[in-house]
């Protein structure tokens, strides 16, 4: 047995075989050859072989992924077909009488290095692919399965470096039951692959792939970030529990998904859910989301090719408004900058898109962007519970700006004679440090807030958190950032005004103690966290917390403050295995 | 021989799906094609083959430098003027 620690990567405990995930060594060996011919003849065979795989892998990736993500595929192709790298290794065998699969290796791995020179992340990227693309032709060339995920046949752990994105559309996703990453942090591909797919994985293990066989015995423990190698009788059995513990937690919790959230002295909270389309609200719904606190709108400007018109929004917000009938939908203005490839809106290119134009800072900028959308929210709130919120304000003066474009486009709608939900909430999220700073300020302009506590987090501790080096310092449970939270709820309740909280914090189950001692009147997450989030407050007594969050917010570090809620709320400790 | 200049003045120049749309035009002429620009940091001609993405790509060629096709082959008075207008079109982006 042997146990290694790395990186709670996604919750959730798994048991099972171990699959190998193992790029096959390519034997590239220079070999003289007395046929050149034969060998192009080979040659040619081999590269229609690989055109039509990778035809059949985009036309899969564009009905399970997405377009951008075929697109990958459509380039591969134009390699193959490329006049200057297939000449010149034809030229290669013809002249120096070697085999195919050393002039391939050698030649493409020429052509990526001079990309690679170029030192720009595209054209490091095209490197990626032409060898991506001569490794293709090397498998065909020495008949080795193309992918390196054929050989699962059974339900497994995947046990691998980390996975390319071509990797992840040949998986059998019915087939994973977890993944462990040897490298890769929180953020890599695989990790936000399996926290969209709810299964298990720890990610930074540092193992070896090649000392773990294929069949071997796995567990993936990824709410501690604990992986164990072929387990003792003893510690199979305790994990077993565990998970079947947390599964029956799971479905008992489930069973009354749909009941109100009430603590034990009978304070009613909302519980509420974050969802970027409409079949996420189904999804949410299913789960006991009392509306939504969180709409991405982003959805509707992502792979396309020119902005969603107002029409096309209106019906896009009236089906999501529609789910949720009379609930709360809080719809957020778009949230995008410099880091997301929207390339018909012309965003230049920032140093620090975090810290740049983005959000309502772009919204502002661009009346063509953030009309249309208002008009379209406002348009599909009539009957319904909409409240519109700005994402990224930092000041005063951007809430009153965003204002009077709402009001504007009221203006022209009064006048167009057409129908709009006139008395929709318009709030703000807290993610800005400043924000949360002249909270007593904005409460007074607004009718809510939501605490995005990713961003407050990470804005908080100048740590972002897709870096693996400081993500850990970029964590809700830093006192730092709770001291923040309570200054928002304070501030807002001063003003009689509600908060929301739409943070990976708020799905937490250690984080519910103080939340509800801090007073937070909604709490919004993804689906799949909400009957656990609201059994736990049922099992608690919020006058009690109040007391719990204060002594949390006195404490020293997050382990410590995780610790401390262990301590004072034991039954916590078998719900979170 | 036919010759054409033309100055590349869409925002990511010969690059990304650009390079791809030039690449596939050039390859459905006959014509022998090639694409040379200015290399202002080694001061020195470069040549690509207009048929290759991987020749136009590390041609390096961004926004608002000046190109010369050169299209060689019984169609090259069409070659040339197709890619030329290609290129003056913004590859049908905007700016």
């Amino acid at each position: 047995m042997k146990k290694l620690n790395g990186v709670a990567a996604s919750r959730g405990i798994c048991i099972g075989p171990a699959f190998q995930f193992l790029r096959t060594e390519l034997n590239t060996e220079k070999k003289e050859i007395s046929d050149p011919e034969a060998e192009i003849t080979r040659l040619d065979a081999a590269i229609q072989t690989a055109k039509d795989q990778i035809q059949s892998i985009y036309e899969k990736a564009l009905t399970e992924s997405s377009e951008a993500d075929a697109e990958i595929f459509q380039a591969h192709k134009m390699i193959l077909d490329d006049p200057e790298l297939i000449t010149t290794i034809k030229s290669r065998i013809q002249n120096e009488k070697i085999n195919c699969e050393f002039s391939v290796y050698e030649t493409a791995k020429q052509f990526a290095a001079t990309m690679a020179a170029m030192e720009d992340e595209y054209f490091a990227a095209r490197a990626a692919d032409i060898m991506d693309v001569a490794n293709r032709l090397l498998r065909v060339l020495m008949n080795v399965a193309d992918s390196p995920t054929a050989g699962l046949k059974e339900p497994s752990i995947i046990l691998a470096d980390d996975l390319t994105p071509s990797d992840t559309v040949l998986l059998d996703k019915s087939k994973v039951m977890g993944f462990c990453i040897a490298h890769g942090s929180a953020t890599s591909h695989t990790a936000i692959l399996a926290r969209g797919l709810g299964l298990p994985a720890v990610a930074g293990v540092g193992i070896d792939v090649m000392d773990v066989l294929t069949g071997d015995m796995l567990i993936v423990d990824g709410t501690n970030g604990v992986a164990v190698i072929e387990p003792d009788a003893d510690t199979e059995n305790q994990y077993r529990k565990r998970m079947e513990t947390s599964k029956s937690i799971q479905a008992e919790a489930l069973k009354f998904a749909k009941d109100k959230a009430a603590t034990t002295d009978g304070v009613e909270l909302e519980i509420v859910s974050n969802i970027g389309n409409v079949e996420d609200a189904k999804f949410a719904v299913e789960n006991g989301a009392e509306g939504v606190g969180l709409l991405r709108t982003e959805f509707l400007y992502l792979e396309r090719n020119a902005l969603p018109t107002e029409e096309e929004q209106y019906q896009a917000y009236k089906a999501i408004l529609e789910v949720f009938g009379k609930h709360p939908v809080v719809l957020r203005t778009l949230d995008v900058g410099g880091d997301k490839e929207i390339p018909y809106l012309n965003l230049d290119k920032e140093m620090n898109p975090f810290l740049g134009e983005r959000a309502l800072r772009l919204c502002l900028n661009r009346p063509d962007i953030f009309k249309p959308q208002l008009r379209a929210a406002l348009r599909a709130g009539v009957g319904h519970n909409l409240k519109i919120m700005f994402p990224m304000v930092a000041t005063l003066c951007c809430v009153r700006s965003a204002m009077v474009v709402v009001n504007e486009c009221k203006a022209e709608m009064k006048k167009e004679g057409i129908p709009f939900a006139d008395d929709a909430e318009i709030g703000i999220m807290v993610e800005i440090p400043s924000a949360a700073v002249i909270a007593d300020q904005l409460a007074k302009e607004v009718d809510f807030f939501s605490i995005g506590t990713n961003d407050l987090s990470q804005y908080t501790m100048a740590a972002d958190r897709t870096n693996p080096k400081v993500a850990e310092l970029s964590n809700a449970f830093q006192p730092a950032v709770l001291r923040l939270i309570k200054m928002v709820i304070d501030a807002a309740h001063a003003e009689h005004k509600w908060v929301g909280m739409c943070g990976e914090l708020a799905g937490e189950p250690l984080a519910a103690p103080i939340l509800v001692g801090l007073g937070l009147d909604e709490f919004s997450m993804s689906p799949p966290f909400i009957p656990l989030v609201k059994q736990i407050i049922r099992n608690l007594d919020a006058e009690e917390m109040i007391d719990l969050a204060k002594g949390a917010l006195q404490l020293e570090s997050p382990d410590d403050v995780k610790d401390f809620v262990k301590k004072e709320v034991p039954f916590i400790n078998e719900v979170i295995s | 021989m036919k010759e054409a200049k033309v100055v590349v003045n869409n925002k990511v120049g010969l690059h990304a799906r650009p390079a791809a749309l030039f690449v596939q035009t050039a390859s459905k002429f006959k014509s022998e094609i090639n694409v040379s620009c200015h290399d202002p940091k080694e001061d020195k001609l470069r040549t690509a083959n207009a048929k290759s993405i991987l020749g136009i790509l590390t041609l390096g060629v961004f926004q608002g430098i000046e190109i010369t096709i050169k299209a060689d082959g019984e169609d090259e008075a069409d070659a040339a003027s197709t890619l030329a207008d290609l290129v003056k079109n913004n590859f049908g982006e905007e700016a």
